[in-house]
């Protein structure tokens, strides 16, 4: 059976088309459609509800050697008030999920998971947990608001005072009062655009929709649907779990080199050392018309070199994009390949991630 | 959106217009942008391709999938609307005044729906 978050009264008040996504029943994209919602994210605000998100926490005197010992990223040199992206894998070195881990204090920490993911996750950390530490899964209690978009910083100035509001990208503020409701605060997101999450009590997350809400209809805020959420992590090329990201594939396979590090011990570390580089993610532009979408074989030639994992067309960059993992060292940036869209050959050109980078 | 009772329908969502000289309109109803979402390309065939009825003769994408277009008749594709190959969007706008395809030299014709046929057929689909 499919879960609501607080907000699914609301969002079928705003004509959202409601779709089944990790467990819950979400909106996929909202009147307005979601090339707008893209548009508006990249141009003004959009508003996203990411209740589903499971939070995690882990607390005590083993916490911190818990989190190295289960996660490729090394958290000892993480400051308290900063979050770090992070896989975890399988004794085989694949991937059980990509989370980022909040800091709260010396001894505590929030991890942040993928809402289909989160009961295997508390199971696998569960059973890996050092000594001397707790273990509590608050996913149900905690609703979760995402602010994106360049006139973010001016919506939520309107609702908080500017001393209490997190600066850095990947920094995060406890106790933010915002117009009242208490929220931890990050600078965080899943678009590539400048923004915010907020983490309040999942009773409070209606009001704290509808604050921010009225505060953006002069910047331009609409809300936005998980249509928008994937094609705006598409465009800036941040894999998501269940396409670029499974428990077959491993973290260096995945290209996230950055958050597996190799002076210290993890479950999977062995393996994924001794499976070595299989396959690669790679990234490429569709040539002329057409649209590339997941589970399509990649060709050189007329050899098949591997099979997309997500694609569609992105409205800022007005243009058709895909992921695909394919053999290493079969294909160079600037190489054109082809794509087989239902019995058609579609040209494209492998290009160097990220598609897009806010300036 | 009120459907046209100019116009008959297929299950398959398309409407066809019969115009003058035995030559028809094929387009997509609002129910099938509706469902489709925001469209970015569609692909047309060529002037003087033979289409069949209860066939695809093209194919409309939007960002979130891509759908077959049947054809409700048998015929040869007489004129194809190529501004929907810059402005698929029109579609999205007015589904009753944007034609994909006409087709001429009617051979074969689907069994097709009036509009109260058709939109008692959508609510039984959308629900």
């Amino acid at each position: 059976m499919e879960l609501k978050t607080p907000l699914y009264d609301t969002h079928v008040k705003l004509g959202g088309k409601i779709v089944p996504f990790g467990g819950y029943l979400l909106p996929v994209e909202y009147e307005t459609g979601m090339l707008k919602e893209h548009l508006a994210v990249r141009q003004t605000a959009g508003l996203f509800d990411v209740s589903h998100m499971g939070e995690i926490f882990i607390e005590g005197k083993g916490a911190l050697d818990s989190l190295n010992f289960i996660m490729t990223n090394d958290f000892t040199n993480l400051k308290i008030g900063r979050v770090r992206y992070t896989l975890m894998c399988n004794d085989d070195g694949g991937i059980v999920d990509d989370l980022i881990v909040y800091r709260l204090a010396e001894n505590r920490f929030m991890l942040v998971v993928n809402a289909a993911n989160t009961a295997k996750d508390d199971a696998h950390i569960r059973a890996h947990l050092l000594p001397d530490t707790e273990m509590h899964n608050r996913s149900e209690s905690i609703g979760l608001l995402a602010l994106q978009g360049p006139h973010s910083a001016a919506i939520l100035q309107k609702l908080a005072d500017q001393e209490s509001i997190p600066t850095g990208y990947y920094s995060f503020r406890e106790h933010v009062q915002v117009d009242g409701i208490e929220c931890l605060v990050s600078r965080t997101g899943y678009t590539g655009e400048y923004g915010y999450e907020f983490y309040c009590a999942s009773d409070e997350v209606v009001e704290l929709w509808d604050k921010l809400m009225d505060a953006g209809s002069e910047f331009g805020l609409i809300p936005c649907g998980l249509g928008a959420r994937d094609t705006l992590r598409l465009e800036a090329s941040m894999p998501l779990y269940g396409h670029e990201m499974n428990e077959s594939l491993t973290p260096l396979e995945a290209g996230l080199d950055f958050a597996v590090k190799m002076n210290k011990d993890f479950i999977g570390k062995d393996a994924i050392i001794k499976k070595g580089v299989l396959c690669k993610r790679v990234g490429m532009r569709v040539e002329g018309r057409g649209i590339i979408r997941e589970n399509q074989d990649v060709y050189l030639g007329e050899k098949k070199i591997g099979v997309t994992t997500s694609g569609t067309y992105l409205a800022y960059l007005k243009g058709a994009y895909a992921m695909a993992y394919v053999e290493t060292g079969a294909v160079e940036q600037g190489d054109k390949v082809e794509v087989d869209v239902r019995g058609r050959r579609i040209k494209a050109e492998i290009v160097p991630f990220p598609f897009y980078k806010a300036e | 959106m009120k459907t046209p009772t100019t116009l008959k329908y297929s299950k398959t969502h398309e409407w066809i217009r019969v115009m003058d000289e035995g030559i028809v309109e094929i387009g997509l109803t609002d129910f099938a942008q509706s469902e489709l979402g925001s469209l970015v390309f569609v692909n047309l065939p060529d002037e003087g391709d033979e289409v069949e009825s209860g066939e695809a003769f093209g194919d409309v994408e939007s960002v979130k999938a891509v759908s077959d277009v049947i054809s409700p008749v048998s015929g040869v594709v007489a004129e194809v609307n190529e501004v929907l190959l810059d402005h698929p969007e029109l579609i999205n706008d007015s589904p009753y005044e944007t034609w994909l395809i006409r087709v001429s030299d009617i051979t074969d014709e689907d069994e097709l729906l009036d509009a109260e046929a058709y939109d008692q057929f959508c609510e039984t689909e959308g629900s």
